[in-house]
């Protein structure tokens, strides 16, 4: 059974189309890699599955159960087990680590005041046990303007896993990062699938996402142009299909 | 870094604060000792010093969802205004009260409902506000005042500006007790957690599935209760209303915050440092003017204190990055 099966996905921004029709599904225990050019849509097809916007038209299944989307929301997502770590990486930096690991899901007593030991020996815990952030100076405490790109990823992507979630999307994950810590990121990605889980890793590249993913999605101008197995299909090949796409010129407006 | 360092760290801003509100007074104590040496005008500062500074509590939370307000000091007359006529309408005053918390909570729910639903900018609502609702004052009341003076002994007017064993103003306590109730709304409630990152980051807000219009009108309703609440407290004090009530209260407010360390920029800002800032901001004119120098010199020094403190927060703050 599919965790997420989105059928004939249409999304429009006032005249821009987005989204045209677009068929996308995860398995059980898949990765799936959402290969696309900026622009393509992968960004708002994610977004939708997100809870974020809903789209103009289509149906989303998710465990098999079709989705009201009159009152689909990031919250909802939450509880059915679908965790996003968004490009924009979604963090205050103005803010701790802690507010920003149970934003919207603060761990509160019955007047809704935050339980502060709590949900700081849970941040340390998340940070370690998920993260691996020993020493260093990073504290539950730290506020994330303090942090690196790569820590702040790890951030976005721990709050992903402590929320132990079924399906982590992942959008542009190792954007802006140091070879190690695309390494971690991608680490992340195998224990995910080690762990049963499901994962949508996005990439404008296929650089990274091929050695992870074992099924590739490709977007191009709102819709879906390619579907590949990993096991059919060389990293080279991969390029080459990526590269013709691009070649195709856009029809005149 | 560690643990102490880091609390040290955090509360530096307010210390700070405390340490120059310190050197403030002791430079008052000497340079008119008779009028600093005496408990006379602390007192007097415990009772003007609080409308202001509840005031100043809500504009904290305004400025760090993101937004801003320039409306409170017409709905601070606004509410003494409807507290008035229910009053002389009803014979209640607990009735003319609520009118007029409720008057400044509608105000709020409008000023939120326009900046968020109809997407005009904070400053240009609440912009228009102001000169509406004290439009409508003046018409309302033909620019008359209204005497509350029957409402000396009546309980509710002991409760809020009565004085608590014969000498401490009860507007002070109120005061202590609504910086207290706010620091745990802002920072141990799960709705201050809110207001904490929709000014922050409104889009990482939102992709966490906070609902940022939701919060921000609730943080222009509870600005407009605080607000019709100084108003009450004022008319009470004074034991009547007048249609230019709050003129002035703008840019003092809006001092006591901005010196009190929040920032314009949302999402941090110290509900402390305003409480603070309240009493630093309140004593300068009495100490300019007890110390012998003319009035004017007062906007000169509050000028100064503003410049100087924003300019320390906002060294302290990239300091600590």
């Amino acid at each position: 059974m599919s965790v997420v099966q989105m059928e004939n996905i249409h999304k429009s921004f006032g005249k821009v189309v987005a989204l045209q029709g677009v068929n996308f599904k995860v398995g059980s225990n898949e990765v799936v890699g959402l290969i696309g050019d900026n622009g393509a849509g992968k960004s708002t097809l994610i977004k939708i599955l997100s809870g974020v916007y809903p789209p103009s038209k289509g149906k989303i299944y998710i465990k098999g159960k079709k989705i009201n989307l009159e009152g689909y929301s990031v919250r909802e997502a939450h509880k059915l087990g679908i965790e996003t770590v968004f490009q924009e990486q979604a963090l205050g930096v103005k803010q701790t680590i802690w507010r920003n690991l149970f934003l919207g899901r603060e761990l509160t007593n019955s007047l809704g005041l935050i339980r502060l030991d709590k949900v700081k020996r849970e941040t340390d815990k998340m940070m370690k046990e998920l993260l691996g952030f020993t020493g260093g100076g990073v504290l539950p405490e730290s506020t994330v303007r303090t942090l690196s790109g790569g820590e702040r990823q790890g951030i976005a992507i721990g709050r992903a896993m402590y929320f132990k979630a079924d399906l982590v999307i992942l959008d542009e994950p190792t954007r802006a990062l140091s070879i190690k810590e695309v390494n971690k990121v991608l680490n992340f990605i195998r224990k995910l699938k080690e762990r049963g889980k499901s994962c949508v890793y996005i990439s404008h590249t296929i650089a990274n996402v091929y050695f992870v993913s074992d099924r590739f999605v490709i977007l191009d101008r709102g819709q879906v142009v390619g579907r590949y197995k990993r096991k059919e299909i060389s990293e080279s090949d991969l390029n080459e299909v990526l590269i013709q796409i691009h070649h195709v010129p856009k029809p005149a407006d | 870094m560690n643990f102490t360092k880091l609390n040290l760290g955090k509360y530096r801003m307010q210390l700070g604060l405390i340490a120059i509100f310190a050197l403030i007074l002791i430079s008052f104590m000497v340079t008119s000792p008779r009028v600093f040496l005496r408990p006379t005008i602390y007192l007097a500062f415990l009772s003007t010093i609080p409308f202001v500074g509840i005031m100043g509590l809500g504009l904290t939370l305004v400025l760090i969802s993101g937004e801003i307000d320039m409306s409170f000091p017409s709905v601070m007359a606004f509410s003494g205004y409807v507290c008035a006529t229910v009053y002389s309408a009803t014979g209640s005053i607990v009735l003319g009260a609520l009118g007029g918390l409720a008057s400044g909570a509608g105000i709020g729910a409008l000023n939120g409902t326009l900046i968020r639903r109809v997407g005009i900018p904070s400053i240009v609502v609440t912009l228009g506000m102001m000169f509406l609702i004290r439009g409508c004052i003046n018409v309302l009341s033909g620019g008359l005042g209204k005497s509350f003076t029957a409402i000396i002994g009546h309980p509710l007017h002991s409760a809020m500006v009565g004085k608590i064993g014969g000498f401490i103003p009860a507007q002070s306590l109120w005061f202590v007790a609504l910086t207290v109730i706010l620091w745990l709304i802002l920072f141990r409630h799960k709705f201050g957690n809110y207001v904490l990152f929709v000014g922050d980051n409104e889009g990482a807000a939102r992709m966490m599935g906070i609902n940022v219009d939701r919060t921000k009108t609730m943080v222009f309703i509870l600005m407009g209760v605080l607000a019709a609440l100084a108003g009450l407290i004022d008319s009470f004090r004074m034991l009547k209303w007048w249609p230019t009530m709050g003129e002035g209260y703008m840019l003092t407010t809006f001092a006591t915050v901005f010196v009190g360390g929040t920032s314009m920029f949302g999402g941090e800002g110290s509900i402390l440092g305003t409480f603070i800032g309240a009493f630093l901001i309140g004593s300068l004119e009495a100490g300019i003017v007890a110390a012998g120098l003319s009035g004017f010199w007062t906007q000169v020094i509050y000028g100064l204190l503003i410049l100087i403190a924003v300019t320390i927060h906002t060294l302290l703050r990239r300091g600590g990055e």
